[in-house]
């Protein structure tokens, strides 16, 4: 088999992964992409191991220890998304700005007002 | 042939006329079920109705344990399917639930810069088909011989050569559930000063 066909499919899973984290906005289905991105790169691993016949057998040990870290990072993201869900009452990943840089709105902010903020979080 | 390196085995099966226009059936095989996964993964990040995401997420997963097995690596396909079709996909509908998700089509479940999305994830395609396509322009993977993903030569592997690994990932899945635990508590803030109080009662 040609070794481009599963190198290209993993390349392409992984960017449909990559739009899916991107452009969604539940957080659910945010983790439902990451799953895509995962699985693509256990795809290319699986490929490279068949391809140089490795004595170790690297590439499939290390294909099962990332299916086995993806489940448990589905279950971390999970308890964190339903915590998210019952103290803010949504799982929207584009409303949970609370660490992002305050630049209210508007025709009244001026350019000099993120600075002071942002100095005064230097020097504390 | 199987006594060679890569290379050389790269460059007899070059001389031996495998080409691109002549695909064996493995390589039909692989395409279609390729597409159908790609088609899949498609539609999961697309579709407005989040239920049916988890839903063609179950295709996309099982076409690449189909691909796994045309790949000769049975014993991950097994894996795979076990995993994320029995466990991962039904957490996911699990979140969903909770999380009280509209079963019908949502018209919000895009963020307004998909555009932008649209676009990094096609350049970034664009480049990484390049880059490999590039790369691998002359590799054939050699498919014949005893299957190198069998049961037998995985559990060989995994318990002479990976078996410290292996037992550090079950104290990182341990650490895991412990850790979904505490977060799922919901008296977790009272939690650690009773504790010694309800060892003595």
């Amino acid at each position: 088999m040609h070794l481009a066909y599963p190198a290209v499919l993993a390349a392409l899973l992984f960017c449909t992964g990559l739009y899916g984290v991107l452009a969604r906005r539940n957080a659910i289905l945010v983790l439902m992409s990451v799953e895509l991105m995962l699985n693509a790169v256990n795809l290319n691993l699986v490929a490279f191991d068949v391809w140089l016949r490795d004595a170790l057998h690297a590439g499939q040990a290390l294909t099962l220890f990332t299916i086995a870290i993806a489940a448990a990072e589905i279950g971390i993201g999970l308890a964190i998304v339903l915590m998210v869900y019952r103290n803010r009452g949504t799982s929207d990943v584009d409303r949970l700005r609370d660490t992002a840089e305050r630049h209210e709105p508007g025709p009244d902010t001026p350019d000099g007002r993120p600075a002071p903020n942002h100095q005064s979080e230097v020097t504390a | 042939m199987s006594d060679l390196t890569p290379a050389a085995t790269t460059l007899a099966a070059a001389a031996t006329g495998h080409g691109f226009l002549s695909p064996t059936g493995v390589e039909i095989a692989f395409l279609l079920v390729g597409l159908a996964t790609l088609g899949a993964a498609v539609v999961t990040v697309t579709t407005k109705q989040l239920v049916h995401a988890a839903l063609w997420l179950v295709v996309a997963l099982g076409g690449i344990a189909v691909e796994y097995l045309l790949l000769t690596a049975e014993f991950i396909a097994w894996v795979q399917v076990l995993i994320y079709l029995g466990s991962v996909v039904v957490l996911l509908l699990f979140g969903l639930m909770l999380t009280k998700a509209p079963i019908g089509r949502s018209p919000d479940a895009d963020s307004n810069n998909r555009w932008v999305a649209l676009g990094v994830a096609l350049v970034a395609a664009a480049s990484l088909v390049w880059v490999v396509v590039d790369a691998f322009r002359t590799t054939w993977i050699d498919l014949d011989g005893p299957a190198q993903g069998s049961t037998k030569v995985s559990g060989e592997i995994l318990f002479q050569h990976w078996v410290l690994p292996f037992e550090a990932l079950s104290v990182l899945l341990l650490a895991a559930l412990i850790g979904a635990i505490v977060l799922s508590r919901r008296d977790a803030v009272a939690g650690p000063e009773d504790h010694p109080k309800g060892q003595q009662r």
